[in-house]
């Protein structure tokens, strides 16, 4: 192929990656933003997502569509509840101190990754994508003919993947109309701000962080299921999100909800068109040392405003 | 008589954001000299005393200590040069001991010479009436005996300049006298900077005072002088008066 | 007795009880020991920064992998032999950790955390990228005609134990001092209460700097020992799994106090060693100790004995 279809492809690539990944990190984000928690076992609620809609499709089993309908409602109410409960017997127990609320998730991380081992087991396994119509791209050229549309083979996509890329602006914008306009969405946004004049106001703190927390770990789950007709679902599949998550948050400023948007779509169209033209290791050395390189020199984010 | 200054600034200022809570102070310290620092809440006194020992970054201007710049100095060089400062809001190491608390005072200046180290901390703390608690946790100390190792490591810095932060605050009576005693038992070994509230204590110890008011200097004297300072007392001792 | 006094008769307690367990205890077990006595090693280069700093780093693999990679590729390529080649070791750990030290120092808390994360994650993606001489995650063997130091066959069993303990006695005895020192206890003020140790005239981030250096080569020197020991080096050391052990050990045995590593690497070497026999989730057990322990015991067993019985423990 020429270089100009291998492009379409690669961004078309990148944008279904940087779908999944603003679901991800967004989920991430909110944790952080409202309750200042770096959440390590985020990557593990993205595989658990995974991991239940494999079930949930296999127990469904009459049609791919029903079960990936159901998968797609029931795996972020499932992972949602288990990081709410999560959030009250470990979390809220520890009183959210920063180190132990770290080691507290990282233990999490391993009780989540391997007890999916002992019962899912180490394999990979596929999820039917609901509908997958080929969808060919044409592409034109100055050929002995003058100007011509051709349609190069390899050169295409699956309706799937297009539905992907559509249901998570859908998620995405609910999420921002429920944090906008909403009161849940105004208690959460007061929570942030300030907890102690929240709680003096009468919002049960406690209450809005058990649900933050699980709200997050199903924003997760969602992308994972959304992913699982196209990657499958496996134990370890929680480790790149989870660090893609932390470069997306951190490059779009911690905390801040659109410019986690922004960095997710960035780093999503990058690494997806990165990787088609260069080694992906080497593009995630650069990635992680640039994010590393932010943290320290830029910590409000390369979008952020520098805030003295 | 000319005395030496051992501190002054120039056209220190500080804002953040929109709030200017220093506006271009000029200020002289002579050395060997208790000064208070007065004026109402939110006046600036806190602000300023970060400024020169470096706490806090000045916006604008420059601060002189014994005749050198240290404007560009951090905050831990300015006070390996003689500067001690107790802070407003107690600042201990409430994990240690109370022994811990001032050798780690002693020990970034005498370093690994142990016995002295010893002797010192031994000295600092029967000076102010430590001495029998000296293994017991700082953090379970009273608030007032809190404040109290607070000054101990002051002292224990030896410090040529030795800026307190309304110190009595929150001490019982009987402790604000013993502090007053203290002040007045470190005349001639160190030059005193003393922002306090409770002014009993300033006239008894100042030889001379100072009143910000919005972030300025809006009067110097003596006690005298500024008892009788009409501008003063419509600032501060008036409104103090009537709470 | 004075606590300097405790102090040294413990210290010196423990290297010869190690020095007793090897003629009591079978040939397995001293073997396993020779194992958990390199790791308490990169234990106590963590504590020193963990629990006695209180800087959480989430990245000291790096430096037991810059440690090994100095070692084994040093000994692969230009054939140094192994004192030489630990001094490589030792040095590449020492570069390593004073650039990461030096640029992760101007973040604290979680942006610190996750900075030297990120780091360690280059690290490791960096030994695999070069997989054509590192061999990636397959590793590769040092073979046992290049471990003999001075006539000295660091293969056979007993003289790999006197080689581990020899490291450990060395960083043990080493921490020992640092902590009682000076500037160990400048360490721990830093720790209780940084604004007013930067107030008392110490140079805080100078402190922090040479902390992270201290606990960089000793994670180098057990990422050395460890390769020639075990004649192995692979990029599963430079993992992240690799960064969260040595907190687990920490945190388990007690930070802050100078034999808490030794108690949690051993206590945690036997419960995975149990475990993995009985299934291939062994990391669950690390996961629900790591959770048991921020809930209920967050001093570790040598922090609780020192709350209850010994103060004066170091
Ligand atoms: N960190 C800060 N950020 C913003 N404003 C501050 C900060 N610290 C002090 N201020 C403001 O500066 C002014 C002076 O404060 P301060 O120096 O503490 O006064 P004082 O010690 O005389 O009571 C006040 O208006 C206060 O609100
Ligand atoms: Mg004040």
């Amino acid at each position: 192929m020429d270089f100009g279809p291998h492009f379409l492809i690669a961004s078309l690539e990148g944008a279904i990656t940087a779908a999944i990944l603003a679901l991800t990190a967004m989920g991430l984000s909110i944790v952080f933003g409202v309750m200042r928690v770096v959440n390590v076992a985020h990557g593990e609620f993205y595989m658990l997502g995974a991991v239940i809609a494999w079930w949930v499709a296999h127990l469904i089993g009459i049609h791919p569509a029903l079960g990936f309908v159901a998968a797609l409602l029931l795996a972020p109410l499932l992972v949602g509840v288990l990081a709410a409960a999560a959030d009250k017997l470990i979390l809220q127990k520890i009183g959210y101190d920063p180190d132990r609320t770290i080691v507290g998730t990282i233990g999490l991380l391993y009780i989540i990754q391997q007890s999916t081992l002992m019962t899912f087991g180490p394999d990979a396994r596929p999820v039917q994508p609901p509908f997958n119509t080929r969808l060919s791209i044409p592409w034109f050229e100055f050929g002995d003919n003058g100007f011509e549309i051709i349609w190069p083979w390899g050169l295409g996509t699956t309706s799937y993947k297009l539905f992907v890329i559509f249901a998570a602006i859908v998620i995405l914008t609910g999420l921002w109309a429920v944090m906008t306009r909403t009161k849940i969405g105004l208690i959460m946004r007061a929570t942030q701000q300030d907890n102690e004049m929240a709680r003096a106001f009468g919002v049960p703190v406690e209450r809005v962080y058990a649900w933050v927390f699980g709200l997050g770990a199903a924003l997760a789950a969602a992308g994972a299921v959304l992913v699982v007709p196209i990657q499958q679902a496996h134990y370890l599949m929680g480790g790149d999100p989870l660090l893609l998550s932390f470069i997306v948050v951190i490059i779009g400023g911690l905390g801040s909800l659109p410019g986690t948007v922004i960095a997710a779509i960035f780093i999503g169209m990058s690494d997806g068109i990165i990787s088609v033209f260069f080694s992906p290791t080497l593009a995630k050395i650069i990635a992680t040392l640039v994010v590393a390189m932010v943290l320290v020199f830029r910590p409000q984010g390369l979008l952020g405003k520098a805030n003295p | 008589m000319a005395a030496v200054t051992i501190l002054s600034t120039t056209g220190l200022t500080k804002s953040y954001g929109g709030v200017v809570a220093n506006n271009d102070i000029d200020f002289t310290l002579p050395a060997g000299q208790i000064m208070a620092l007065i004026g109402p809440n939110g006046a600036g006194k806190s602000t300023f005393v970060g400024m020169l020992c470096g706490r806090i970054s000045a916006t604008a201007g420059k601060v002189y200590f014994d005749g050198e710049d240290v404007s560009h100095l951090p905050a831990h060089k300015r006070i390996s040069l003689g500067i001690a400062y107790t802070f407003q809001i107690t600042s201990i190491f409430a994990g240690l001991s109370i022994h811990e608390n001032v050798a780690l005072a002693v020990r970034r200046r005498l370093g690994n010479a142990s016995a002295q180290v010893e002797e010192k901390v031994a000295e600092v703390l029967e000076r102010v009436g430590l001495s029998d608690r000296a293994q017991q946790r700082a953090g379970d100390l009273s608030y007032g005996h809190q404040r109290i190792l607070e000054i101990a490591m002051g002292l224990a810095q030896e410090p040529r300049l030795f800026i307190l932060d309304e110190p009595t605050q929150g001490l019982a009576e009987t402790e604000i006298e013993e502090f007053i005693a203290l002040v007045k038992s470190l005349a001639g070994e160190a030059t005193i900077l003393l922002i306090e509230h409770n002014m009993d204590v300033v006239m008894k110890t100042a030889d001379y005072i100072t009143v910000f008011n919005f972030g300025e200097i809006l009067a110097e004297g003596t006690p005298m002088e500024i008892r009788d300072n009409e501008a003063v007392q419509a600032a501060y001792l008036g409104t103090a008066q009537d709470a | 007795m004075t606590d300097t006094r405790r102090s040294q008769a413990l210290h010196a307690g423990v290297i010869l009880l190690l020095i007793a367990l090897f003629f009591v205890l079978p040939a397995y077990h001293v073997g396993n020991l020779a194992r958990i006595l390199v790791l308490a090693v990169y234990a106590m280069g963590y504590n020193l920064l963990f629990g006695y700093t209180g800087l959480l780093s989430l990245g000291h693999a790096l430096f037991f992998a810059a440690g090994m990679y100095g070692l084994g590729m040093t000994m692969q390529f230009f054939d140094l032999d192994p004192a030489t080649a630990f001094g490589s070791g030792l040095i590449a750990a020492l570069v390593v950790s004073a650039v990461v030290g030096f640029l992760a120092l101007r973040t604290s808390g979680v942006a610190f955390m996750i900075v030297t994360l990120m780091f360690a994650q280059a690290g490791y993606l960096t030994i695999l990228y070069f997989g054509e001489y590192t061999r990636g995650d397959e590793g590769f063997v040092i073979q046992q005609a290049e471990r003999v130091f001075a006539g000295f066959d660091l293969t056979g069993p007993t003289e790999r134990y006197v080689a581990a303990l020899l490291l450990f006695s060395v960083c043990f005895s080493l921490i020992a001092y640092i902590v009682q020192s000076p500037f160990g206890r400048s360490l721990v003020a830093i720790r209780e209460n940084e604004e007013r140790a930067k107030m008392l005239g110490y140079d805080v981030v100078r402190h922090k700097l040479k902390a992270v250096i201290i606990s960089g080569v000793m994670s180098g020197a057990a990422g050395a020992g460890y390769a020639l020991l075990f004649g192995y080096a692979g990029a599963t050391f430079a993992t992240v799994q690799y960064s969260i052990l040595p907190l687990l050990w920490v945190l388990l045995g007690g930070a802050g106090v100078t034999i808490g590593p030794l108690i949690g690497t051993a206590f945690m070497f036997y419960l995975i060693d149990y475990s993995s026999s009985i299934t291939t989730a062994y990391m669950l057990v690390a996961g629900v100790v790591l959770v048991l322990l921020t809930l209920f015991a967050p001093q570790g067993l040598a922090g609780e004995i020192r709350k209850r019985a010994l103060p004066w423990l170091p």
